[in-house]
């Protein structure tokens, strides 16, 4: 029963942490019509300057230059590509994204090399207890600043005029369009929250119980693309469950890995697809989104 | 106020949609643009309100002005900022958006405070029912509180002139008079209206000017109670009155079905 909870608790802060990049996902889709792929590397490239800059500007000012290279890196993406692909073919514009992708992938590895970059977490790698559940100090942070980040994120998307114009335009753009609704500036600001959400959840994925920036991060980043999937793919509902529901499913696919062995080994790291799949063969629209999304 | 000057557009380089129409909306009035489907109405409309590149549509030629300025060319944002706010044809509210948020929606383009709160004080007076569903979802209304929120969103934005594409559509005869009623009041709160209309005797009614559209061209034009008697638009607009209202009721549930699969 204890390893069963300490699955639960450790798979909710992973889900938590797919949460923040999954909803990045959504409303990117939301507001710009478009699945971006390009978020596994917008991601690295979070991971690999705050890993990069906090010799120089510490572990903070790493973090905070690190969040605004992402974020402007997710706004010119917008702004230079997608924005004037406006009206392109919904595969289209995806390739594009895919393509986006590979160079900025490349290039960081390229940059990363053999090296090993580690980010120097204040919270240190040990476990703690909370009543019998084992969890890395850095998993434990990563869910209350990931919590914390939801909520607010949520708030505005219901509060804020950004929200309100966000979802009218997603709704029906034209309309919005004749509100005087900038979908431009709403798309360019949807890129750039989903940018900083990336970055965070950058920062908590190179800590333990993976430490070090690689390759290794951008598989992980590509699972919360299922979980945004899964939930729906413009529902922010959606997201946030389908990242905890994925976080949960791998964390006890890896904790009951003995018991899955007929599974084969690595079971765990293929589970969110495995989910995605079962969730969308029961519902083709995920578990909140709208019906019309399936055909497109 | 807003004049439009041998006005010519196409779709996709090929479909002439408005061939050379000329009308004038003067400050203070209500001008009724008659017309059977595909006349250009809507055409006209996305014009003056910039959304024709949305529907990959194109001036070719002559001008739209504004208040000596012109439109021609400018985005949705700012003619909105300019004035001239837009209700769509099928009123396209935000079903997902409570009434509140439709309304929040539509004075996004208007920045100043206080002229908002104006508004909304001026959209609830008109329309008491939007205050009492205001934390509703407008998916939830009925059509007729559908056209109200319509209309009462785009009022948020405190236009000068105010663009309604046929707003009696899919209506009852009883609400499509209260309609007509709320654009004559909303007229003479200051609000200049140009009306596209199929209903001619709701739009006569309440119309200063009126214009007859015809296959992209202006075929009559005039003041609206001396149009009313002329035989072209008793015969086709005015003589089967009961027909038009039959035959625009039943339009309703299909037009939102070429809509779902689109
Ligand atoms: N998006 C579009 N693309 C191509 N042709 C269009 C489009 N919208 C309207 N048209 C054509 O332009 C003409 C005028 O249409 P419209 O302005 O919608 O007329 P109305 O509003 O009077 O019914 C019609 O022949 C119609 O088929
Ligand atoms: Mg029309």
């Amino acid at each position: 029963m204890t390893q069963f909870l300490s699955l639960l608790f450790n798979g909710l802060s992973l889900g938590a942490i797919y949460a923040l990049i999954a909803l990045g996902f959504v409303i990117i889709f939301k507001a710009s019509e478009v699945v971006s792929f390009t978020h596994g590397s917008l991601l690295l490239l979070g991971a690999y300057s705050i890993a990069r800059l906090s010799e120089s500007l510490g572990f903070l000012g790493a973090v905070l230059v690190g969040l605004l290279i992402t974020a402007l890196a997710a706004f010119v993406v917008e702004r230079f590509i997608i924005n004037r692909l406006r009206g392109a073919p919904v595969i289209s514009l995806a390739i594009v994204t895919i393509g986006v992708d590979i160079i900025l992938l490349t290039e960081l590895i390229r940059r990363i090399g053999p090296d090993i970059l580690n980010v120097p977490h204040p919270w240190a790698g040990e476990s703690v207890r909370i009543g019998g559940i084992g969890i890395t100090q850095n998993r434990l942070v990563a869910m209350i600043v990931a919590g914390i980040l939801i909520v607010l994120f949520f708030v505005a998307f219901k509060y804020s005029s950004w929200g309100v114009a966000m979802r009218a335009s997603a709704e029906d753009g034209e309309t919005a369009a004749l509100m005087g609704i900038r979908q431009g500036r709403v798309s360019a600001l949807a890129w750039v929250v989903a940018g900083v959400l990336a970055g965070v959840a950058a920062l908590f994925l190179v800590g333990s119980p993976t430490p070090g920036v690689s390759s290794a991060v951008y598989a992980t980043a590509l699972r919360a693309l299922p979980a945004a999937i899964l939930g729906g793919l413009d529902s922010t509902g959606g997201a946030l469950v389908g990242g905890l529901l994925i976080g949960v499913a791998e964390s006890l696919a890896a904790g009951y890995q003995e018991q899955l062995l007929f599974l084969g080994r690595g079971f765990g790291e293929v589970v969110p697809y495995v989910v995605m799949i079962a969730v969308l063969l029961v519902r083709p629209s995920g578990l909140f989104g709208t019906k019309e999304l399936t055909r497109v | 106020m807003l004049s439009i000057d041998s006005l010519q557009v196409t779709y996709g380089g090929a479909v002439e949609a408005v061939r050379g129409v000329t009308m004038e909306v003067p400050d203070g009035t209500v001008v009724a643009v008659l017309g059977s489907n595909g006349a250009g109405k809507s055409t006209l409309l996305r014009t003056i309100s910039g959304t024709l590149r949305l529907h990959r549509g194109r001036v070719d030629a002559g001008e739209v002005r504004f208040e000596g300025q012109t439109l021609t060319g400018r985005d949705p944002g700012q003619i909105v900022r300019q004035g001239i706010v837009q209700v769509p044809e099928g009123r396209r509210i935000f079903g997902r958006l409570t009434v509140e948020e439709n309304l929040r929606a539509g004075g996004m383009g208007n920045r100043d405070r206080a002229a908002k709160a104006k508004a909304r004080e001026r959209v609830f007076d008109l329309f008491p029912v939007l205050k009492e569903r205001n934390t509703q979802r407008g998916g939830l209304l009925s059509g007729g509180e559908q056209q109200m929120l319509a209309i009462g969103r785009a009022l948020m934005a405190s236009p000068k002139l105010l663009l309604l594409d046929e707003p009696s559509l899919g209506l009852a005869p009883r609400i499509i008079g209260q309609i007509g009623e709320v654009i004559g009041e909303i007229n003479r709160q200051g609000t200049s209206v140009l009306l596209v209309e199929q209903n001619a005797t709701m739009a006569l009614g309440v119309a200063d000017l009126a214009y007859v559209l015809d296959v992209g061209k202006v075929s009559l034009s005039g003041a609206a109670a001396e149009l009313a008697r002329t035989d072209e638009v008793q015969r086709l607009y005015l003589g089967h009155g009961e027909a038009a209202v039959t035959e625009q009721v039943s339009r309703g549930p299909r037009r939102t079905l070429s809509r779902w699969t689109a």
